[in-house]
């Protein structure tokens, strides 16, 4: 159980059986007046944000959060399969669930499932992954609009750009924190 | 010295501390300006403990306690007893203690600084608060036009003065009694009212709902509210203020209520301070105030936190 005093920015705690992340957070206090807790958070399954404005009489519940190792299995349609490295259970997560991610889930990816009350929720990929480029195009020298780089396409159908040396068939390392290119993988 | 570490050099020099440096000076001078305008004016300069042993009852100020004592949350009680004693002028700049006050304007140890006056009311303090924060303003070499947050804010005497009651009217859109018994008053101060006072004069709020004034005398021709004013600048909060009650049986039984209302609240309740309360019935008609010496810095400094006007925050210690 938390308190009002303990309300900051990153604190995550249960709002009518949902979590949510306190993103802002601002103490104020008229004078002699009783201390006010204003907080922006965001739903951590919806990702909508809502003002709430506490008092220090209030209390919270925290939101019971887990993270899980699961390994990634594959997608039918929406739903992306996961199974849990410990019990061997599988979860799905919706295609919205997992946003930016499925540029990067290749079979059997380790990943971190966030799990509240046991329904999972979100995805944390590792900060770089290696996947093999399926489409290159050759570089045309000289072409001023891609300078020096220019689009491949990888297996899991994202597309970015590398340098041109990097050829059809090649494993790159992806930064997954920013989609970017990092280094061509020695075999 | 730890493996690994290198030789100190110029740039590993703690850097947080070294940045507030033109600040921490500003601070020192206006400290050094507020103790020149007192003492020209005959106040004496006086120290009471920071260890009490028994707080003034608040319903929404938590004290931090020390051993079997508590730090005071402001010196009120002591001075109070000084004027008692036949001190009529007196000030005092001292940090004061409030547990859990932490924000962009909070910090849970800060500096106050009071003075009473006997033989005046809360007018009389609006004047000479005019008087002390205008020469401090001129000694700083700042003049009578400062920019705090993009907001002018021009202290050529008179400033303004508006009631609380009319402050509702004018920018709450709901009444003050009304805000008051449905528990919006303090959302309504601090989303609708606060920010647009004190621009582009200072502005003294005043005539407070007498529950929330418990050390305030009451208006002689409106005893619901009570004597008592803040005083803002540019948005910021910088001082409370009263016509002291100095009726100890009346103040006895404020207290008593103030406590019960901390009883209600699940709070501590406090040890009645009983001495002060003795020494009330000597005291002479006075008025006395509160002013947050950091938040005046942070005026003068254009600072929005008021971390940036202290040499460390509670965070970096």
């Amino acid at each position: 159980m938390y308190n009002a005093s303990d309300l900051r920015k990153g604190l995550k705690i249960q709002i009518d059986n949902e979590p949510y992340v306190i993103i802002d957070f601002q103490f104020s206090k008229p004078g002699k007046g009783q201390a006010l807790y204003r907080c922006k958070l965001k739903n951590m399954i919806t990702d909508l944000i809502i003002d709430r404005t506490y008092r220090s009489v209030d209390t919270f519940e925290p939101a019971s959060l887990e993270e899980r190792r699961m390994q990634y299995l594959y997608n039918q349609d929406d739903d992306y399969f996961f199974m849990d490295l410990e019990n061997y259970e599988q979860i799905s997560l919706n295609v919205d669930q997992v946003g930016e991610a499925k540029n990067y889930l290749i079979d059997n990816l380790e990943v971190d499932i966030l799990l509240f009350d046991d329904r999972p929720i979100g995805i944390t990929l590792p900060n770089f992954v290696d996947l093999a480029v399926t489409r290159a195009d050759p570089w045309v020298k000289g072409d001023s609009v891609s300078g020096d780089s220019k689009p491949v396409t990888l297996e899991t159908g994202y597309t970015l750009r590398v340098p041109p040396f990097i050829e059809e068939g090649t494993k790159i390392t992806v930064d997954t924190r920013t989609g970017q290119y990092v280094t061509r993988v020695k075999e | 010295m730890l493996p690994g570490s290198r030789n100190s050099t110029h740039s590993d020099r703690p850097r947080e501390p070294a940045r507030k440096k033109p600040t921490l000076w500003l601070r020192a001078r206006m400290l050094q300006a507020i103790r020149r305008f007192f003492s020209e004016k005959g106040y004496l300069e006086v120290h009471t403990p920071y260890l009490i042993p028994a707080p003034a009852p608040e319903p929404h100020i938590e004290v931090i306690k020390a051993g079997t004592a508590y730090l005071h949350t402001s010196p009120e009680l002591c001075m109070k007893r000084l004027l008692s004693a036949g001190y009529a002028r007196i000030f005092q700049i001292c940090p004061c203690f409030r547990q859990g006050e932490r924000g962009t304007r909070h910090l849970p140890e800060f500096m106050l600084l009071e003075w009473y006056r006997a033989g005046i009311d809360y007018r009389g303090l609006m004047d000479e608060c005019e008087e002390m924060i205008l020469s401090v303003s001129k000694e700083l070499g700042m003049g009578e036009e400062i920019e705090y947050q993009s907001k002018g804010v021009l202290l050529q005497r008179p400033w303004h003065r508006l009631s609380v009651a009319e402050a509702f009217d004018t920018y709450a859109g709901v009444p003050m009694e009304k805000a008051l018994e449905s528990g919006i008053f303090d959302e309504m101060m601090v989303d609708k009212i606060e920010p647009r006072l004190g621009t582009p004069k200072p502005t003294f709020l005043y005539d407070y709902p007498a529950s929330l004034a418990a050390l305030a005398r009451l208006k002689k021709d409106n005893p619901d509210v009570a004597e008592r004013f803040e005083l803002y600048m540019g948005g910021l909060e910088i001082a409370n203020a009263f016509s002291e009650l100095k009726d100890p049986r009346e103040q006895k039984a404020r207290f008593h209520a103030e406590r019960e209302k901390r009883r209600v609240l699940g709070k501590p309740v406090y040890p009645m301070p009983e001495k002060f309360l003795r020494d009330l019935e000597h005291m002479p008609k006075s008025a006395g105030i509160a002013l947050g010496v950091d938040r005046l810095v942070m005026f003068f400094a254009n600072a929005t936190c008021i971390d940036d006007v202290v040499s460390f925050a509670p965070e970096e210690l």
